[in-house]
């Protein structure tokens, strides 16, 4: 006999990741849903994905290099670490974003059609996760340009991607919920973003500030972790990367991840009565 | 064995007056929050918050097989219903157990994407209404067929003209293969041809044995399709049984209360210096002990104004117009001559005239034929319900108006085959 249902208040499911996983069709489906739609009608198409990131790293560059003077790593080329920097954190950025605005964006299947809500969250991940390959090409490209090949490091690359996924998810988890409620939670997120481009080693590199006496504030941002990491991946043992900052990672993401799945999860029923 | 077991479920809304329904910011949550910590505004808030049960104690159960109609006036909690069941919302109490794979189609086409194709959008659609990919494989050429738009696969949806989007969702919710269906009021949608395919697509899954729940105003295809009904006031299901009783129930209830108007007073009545209007008043003939106007009810309106200018030339003008705002005729009387006084005037409105619908008329009083003195926009309001002798059709009849006339049919010629 087929399986039977509870529907009663403030109770998900007990097999609710079963039913997750029963989805796993949909996911995908929405997935390639955002991802085809993503340049529909646009002159240049999946071309922007290459054009943004290089307009943005070449501003950067630009202003970090020649007008700030800020110096770079020692032997690497300044262009390599922004762009470095710049990948992972966009991901993380449009991830977060995306996040944080699916259930809000996909309201009218929320108020008509139920599956697991978090299918939503998972499913805005894709967009952005097809951007920061695309970045990566380019970094590749870029290095071949400086002759400056990437290390073996390269291997701990997809420790920090999973790493990215998973803050970006505890953080925008979070936000995706309150933004049902309170729509001043999208007008919130870019300058969230804004703030956060300039508080992690993004255009900068945390040797510069590791002498500093903000440093032990600083290194509890789980980011800064992850995007020296992530540098070093790419750049090798050149770049500086405090093995330390990652504990605050894996501390605090994973913190942050499960008081928002726990959240999300008791608010996720009642969703269409706030859309 | 019952497949659905609903136990005490009730579901309540938190209306808030100040703010309409939906988003709220957060410069509002913040002041609220000052004003319930200060003791001086505290019975402001309080007052401007109202609870709503959309849903109050409700129970049933449904055994397999059966084909429930719901019906109900609207805001009697028969939507509500439907998203918990579907598990779109969740009751504030109560439990519902449920056995077997639910299907709700509370909107044809959901989730479609305007700027992909018909092709992806069939296996969005699809996928969001819960079918597997290779279910949508298999039905996908009888989707395309029912649907009619084999020649705009390809065509993104946007482009698409709205009975073909709609027929197009209809065609994958029909290919759904559940053990239960909710259905939410879909054949409001679509043209007449469209909703015949519907409600012939409906019988066939019901005769298939499966659940159904249908919510619907059409209460010819619910008396058509479903052997059981639940009847809904007010967040309560205040009866449920056969279909044919719950339906007589429901139309002798069909409120009263516009049918009538009047102003006892001469001060308070509408009007101006030369005419004040007394009352108003539709007595339908009741055509049965329902007590309730269908297409074949007869109908007298009568109309009563005081008339303060003596020998004023007089003549009433009434307007019928649809739901909609369009005007369906226009009658006048005669003009004559009038001492002060009560006047009353009568206008018959006869049964097989109007097509089921809701109504609005409206009435002028005019002198020397040519001015208005008054018009009464919007005097009364009325209902008029479908009702049907030997047709297997149920879908919506198309007109404004209904009449009988001399239409008859008969062999000219028989052609012997020997």
């Amino acid at each position: 006999m087929a399986h039977t249902t509870t529907i009663k208040a403030k109770a998900s499911e007990k097999d609710y990741w079963k039913d997750l996983w029963r989805n796993k069709q949909l996911l995908w489906i929405l997935s390639k849903r955002d991802i085809s739609v993503r340049y529909k009608q646009t002159l240049l198409g999946i071309a922007w994905s290459v054009i943004r990131p290089l307009m943005t790293m070449l501003v950067m560059a630009v202003v970090f290099s020649f007008i700030a003077k800020l110096p770079s790593d020692p032997g690497i080329p300044y262009p390599l670490m922004i762009l470095g920097g710049l990948t992972i954190w966009t991901f993380f950025a449009n991830t977060f974003t995306q996040i944080s605005n699916s259930i809000v964006l996909n309201s009218n299947l929320v108020s008509k059609v139920y599956f697991p809500r978090l299918i939503m969250p998972l499913s805005a991940v894709s967009v952005g996760f097809i951007d920061f390959l695309i970045s990566l090409a380019l970094f590749i490209l870029l290095s071949v340009y400086y002759q400056y090949p990437p290390s073996i490091n390269i291997i701990f690359l997809p420790v920090f991607i999973v790493f990215t996924f998973l803050t970006s998810l505890g953080i925008g988890l979070f936000f995706a919920v309150i933004n049902v409620r309170f729509r001043d939670i999208a007008q919130l997120i870019p300058f969230m973003v804004q703030v956060g481009m300039y508080i992690c080693p993004v255009a900068y590199s945390s040797r510069q500030v590791k002498d500093e006496w903000f440093y032990k504030y600083y290194i509890l941002n789980p980011l800064v972790g992850i995007i020296d990491g992530f540098k070093w991946c790419l750049l090798g043992d050149k770049a500086y990367f405090n093995p330390t900052s990652l504990y605050s990672t894996i501390l605090v993401s994973s913190l942050a991840l499960l008081l928002s799945l726990m959240y999300f999860r008791r608010k996720e029923n009642t969703f269409v009565d706030h859309i | 064995m019952p497949v659905i077991t609903a136990e005490n479920i009730s579901k309540k809304y938190i209306i808030d007056h100040k703010r309409s329904k939906g988003a709220s910011s957060l410069r509002d949550f913040v002041a609220d929050t000052f004003e319930k910590w200060s003791p001086a505004k505290k019975k402001a808030t309080f007052q401007e918050k109202e609870e709503f049960w959309a849903l109050r104690d409700v129970n049933f159960s449904i055994n397999q097989g059966d084909r429930i109609g719901i019906v109900g006036h609207n805001g009697a909690g028969k939507s509500t219903l439907l998203k918990i069941l579907s598990r779109i919302t969740e009751p504030t109490t109560g439990e519902v157990r449920i056995q077997g794979r639910v299907a709700s189609l509370l909107e044809v086409g959901t989730g479609f994407h305007p700027e992909l194709t018909g092709r992806e959008n069939i296996y969005l659609n699809g996928a969001i209404l819960g079918m597997r990919k290779d279910e949508i494989k298999r039905s996908f050429d009888a989707i395309v067929d029912f649907a009619g738009v084999e020649k705009f696969l390809d065509t993104p949806v946007k482009r698409y003209s709205s009975g073909m989007y709609v027929r197009l969702g209809f065609a994958i919710a029909a290919h759904l293969d559940p053990e239960i269906l909710i259905i939410d009021e879909v054949l409001a949608v679509g043209d007449s041809e469209f909703q015949k395919k519907c409600l012939g697509k409906m019988r066939d899954v019901s005769e298939s044995g499966r659940t159904i729940l249908f919510v619907s105003h059409n209460l010819t295809a619910i008396q058509a399709l479903c052997n059981k009904a639940f009847f809904f006031e007010k967040g309560q299901l205040v009866d449920q049984g056969d279909t044919t009783h719950i339906v007589t129930t429901y139309l002798s209830r069909v409120s009263h209360k516009n049918l009538e108007r009047s102003w006892e007073s001469f001060e308070s009545a509408p009007g101006n210096d030369q005419v004040r209007i007394k009352g108003f008043k539709l007595l339908p003939e009741y055509q049965d002990d329902l007590k309730h106007i269908d297409v074949r009810t007869p109908m007298q309106f009568e109309f009563e104004f005081w008339n303060l200018e003596e020998g004023a030339l007089l003549n009433l003008s009434m307007h019928l117009y649809s739901f909609t705002g369009e005007c369906i005729f226009n009658v006048g009387t005669t003009a004559q001559p009038f001492s002060k006084g009560l006047v009353r005037g009568s206008c018959e409105i006869p049964g097989h005239f109007l097509n089921d619908g809701s109504y609005m008329v409206s009435m002028m009083i005019v002198k020397d034929t040519s001015t208005v003195l008054y018009n009464m926009e919007e005097a009364l309001s009325f209902d008029i319900e479908d009702y049907r002798e030997n047709v297997t059709w149920y879908g919506k009849w198309p007109g404004y108006i209904r009449p009988q006339l001399n239409f008859s049919i008969s062999q000219t010629e028989s052609v012997v085959n020997d």
